[in-house]
């Protein structure tokens, strides 16, 4: 949507009107609620939101590992034109890892604690690529030293409680490029991290992606890491893109009132103390109690009778620059 | 309205665990985690304690309180030694200070009412009859705006914020003076972060509470404080008014720290400061300045030598050898 291409080539990654829904007692849940996007090579999408607006779950529908009972209801999910959702179990299985990649939020429980990292990677090649175990191990060095750890020979004989939560989320990033993924999928991959070691992660995932071109579709709540990092933003609530265009009129022209209200409501670097921070009222939407129509609207300083009557769609209301809102 | 007398004070209070299982408890190793840190809180003010996971910043904030004893070192509330009191004064004393944590999942009891949980600190302090303390949970739900039939239900049927408006609720009800907040706001969502920083500022100007902010967030941290104090592996490294520290930062590791924010604004995308490797572990740290193996501007001085921690001008104190406080001489040597 943001990027021109030649007409003729389909984008490297395309979503279309995927709905992902959780059946529980209580009652049906739509997790992802009619998400579509498209995503260029060597572009970095900033997938942004709150807990359980549905940015995890995005994700997980595009890798097409939702947990039950959870379910891909709808939709197509197409990587270079090909709809994912209509593969084989095991043709899928070749497609992450070399097609789409994936990082999770918790490098702690996503390695297995009595493999070495070496072994876990060298593994994670054999499973796509049909070469020696030595081959495989070599090639793991190899990545260890790619994202930065340091004496990659020794560190890949070491098990994952003897790295840090750094160290463990680079062997992770290791295991993800591993296949060289055309897509990397990152799920808050700095969030259980400090900041300084953050910026450090942050900081190879640019590298990596200059160096491969990759497309990334970042999942995250810091409006900063956002801002440092993405091309293009999709801001998500209650299963819902609600506002999607380049970061920078995301961030300096901001449609959708929750984005807007989003944006007032964090404390940034050098702004005066004692300014009250605009909150926004409310909590965050329980998916099983949604509202009908506009989703955001009993929060909304804007809301008006017409926000309830109907679902508002994603569309282009600048150039470029879409939002999900009657208001504007 | 920040009073020149120290509220809350600790003097070269140092907290060492022992960790694995030597014989007999000997040669244990130990976890250094609080150095000689000292330390001083006014009436009214709010200091700001940032550092990263496992620096000594919520070991800190417990000795302040004496839920942990400290190994040496002394702490002051309201000038009287904490350590030397009887423990009938102690419980006394414990009505005027509380503490919110960051979990508002974990740390209220799932078995209990709201108005149980918050009225919890009146029962054990023998707080009013029986009324009074019904009514006083009822003020203390309206104050940090929870409705009214919150006292009947249970924390299950909250939201995180909500949840931690009710440990708000429950630290506020016996009338303290001193408050921790132990990253009271870093599990909460965006927007409902800035409703309980919101509510934090505004409590705390009515009943000119006492606050010891203890966060990882720069921004928040900021945004919320007086004066900062920067935590490096037990020991306070700098410590100032909060415009002081974010404008005219002095330790390396308050500069590293401040650059590694991401700063909202696509705009101004920055180069910055690296960090080479990971925090040292607190059960061998570093010899001399304990952040001297990841600093770009070490000399031989900073392996030997700890820094002590001197007040320049303007109340901005700093430890190191290389960039001291304004009107403190800093140490000459070669860089290594």
């Amino acid at each position: 949507m943001i990027a021109a291409r030649p007409a003729a080539a389909p984008p490297l990654l395309e979503v279309r009107d995927l709905h992902t829904v959780f059946a529980l007692e209580e009652g049906a849940v739509r997790a992802v609620d009619g998400v579509s996007f498209a995503l260029e090579r060597g572009r970095v999408l900033g997938l942004v939101g709150e807990s359980g607006c549905g940015k995890t779950m995005t994700a997980l529908s595009l890798m097409r590992l939702v947990p039950p009972p959870g379910r891909i209801v709808d939709g197509q999910v197409r990587l270079e034109g090909r709809d994912l959702l209509r593969l084989p179990e095991r043709e899928m299985r070749a497609v992450r890892g070399a097609g789409l990649g994936m990082i999770f939020q918790e490098p702690m429980t996503s390695l297995n604690p009595v493999f070495t990292v070496g072994s876990q990677i060298a593994e994670a090649i054999r499973l796509h690529r049909r070469v020696s175990r030595r081959a495989a191990w070599a090639r793991a060095v190899e990545l260890l030293d790619e994202v930065g750890i340091p004496e990659p020979q020794r560190r890949a004989r070491d098990y994952p409680h003897r790295l840090s939560g750094g160290m463990r989320q680079r062997v992770m990033i290791a295991i993800a490029i591993s296949c060289e993924p055309q897509v990397l999928i990152a799920d808050e991959p700095t969030t259980a991290l400090d900041v300084t070691i953050q910026a450090e992660i942050l900081d190879l995932l640019r590298t990596l992606r200059e160096r491969h071109g990759m497309a990334v579709v970042l999942i995250t709540h810091d409006l900063g890491v956002v801002a440092e990092q993405a091309d293009e933003v999709a801001i998500m609530y209650a299963g819902r893109i609600v506002e999607h265009a380049s970061v920078l009129d995301v961030f300096e022209h901001p449609l959708h009132p929750y984005t807007q209200a989003l944006l007032r409501s964090m404390p940034s670097l050098g702004s005066e103390r004692r300014r009250r921070l605009e909150a926004i009222p409310g909590q965050v939407p329980d998916l099983l109690h949604l509202l009908s129509g506009c989703h955001f609207r009993d929060r909304c300083p804007k809301a008006i009778g017409a926000c309830a009557e109907q679902d508002p769609p994603l569309e282009e209301k600048e150039r470029q620059h879409a939002a999900a809102c009657i208001r504007v | 309205m920040i009073s020149l007398a120290p509220l809350v004070e600790v003097r070269d209070v140092h907290k060492h665990f022992p960790i694995g299982s030597g014989l007999f408890g000997r040669g244990r190793a130990r976890v250094h985690a609080v150095e000689g840190v000292s330390l001083a809180i006014c009436a009214g003010e709010t200091l700001g304690l940032v550092g990263e996971s496992g620096c000594g910043k919520s070991t800190l904030g417990r000795l302040m309180l004496r839920l942990l004893e400290p190994t040496s070192g002394d702490v002051l509330f309201d000038g009287r030694s904490l350590l030397t009191l009887a423990p009938r004064e102690l419980r006394a004393m414990r009505r005027q200070m509380q503490i919110i944590f960051q979990d508002p999942y974990g740390s209220l009891n799932p078995r209990m009412r709201v108005a149980s949980i918050v009225g919890e600190g009146l029962d054990i302090h023998r707080l009013g009859t029986r009324r009074e303390r019904r009514a006083r949970v009822a003020e203390l739900l309206e104050l940090v705006g929870l409705p009214p039939d919150a006292a009947g239900r249970y924390p299950h049927e909250f939201s995180g914020g909500q949840r931690q408006r009710i440990g708000i609720a429950r630290a506020l009800a016996v009338g303290p003076r001193f408050i921790v907040a132990d990253e009271a706001v870093s599990a909460l969502d965006v927007s409902i972060q800035a409703q309980i920083l919101n509510l934090l500022q505004d409590l705390q100007r009515r009943l000119g509470l006492t606050l010891l902010f203890i966060a990882h967030d720069l921004r928040v941290v900021e945004h919320m404080s007086d004066r900062v104090a920067i935590m490096y592996l037990g020991r306070i490294v700098e410590c100032g008014p909060r415009a002081e520290i974010y404008r005219n930062p002095r330790h390396p590791y308050t500069r590293t720290l401040l650059s590694a924010v991401p700063v909202p604004d696509p705009r101004r995308r920055k180069l910055r400061m690296a960090l080479g490797g990971d925090v040292p572990s607190p059960v061998n740290p570093p010899p001399g300045c304990a952040f001297h193996p990841r600093c770009g501007h070490a000399l031989e001085v900073c392996r030997r030598e700890t820094p002590p921690l001197e007040t320049g001008r303007g109340g901005h104190a700093v430890a190191c050898h290389v960039f001291p406080a304004e009107g403190v001489s800093a140490a000459d040597g070669q860089e290594v």
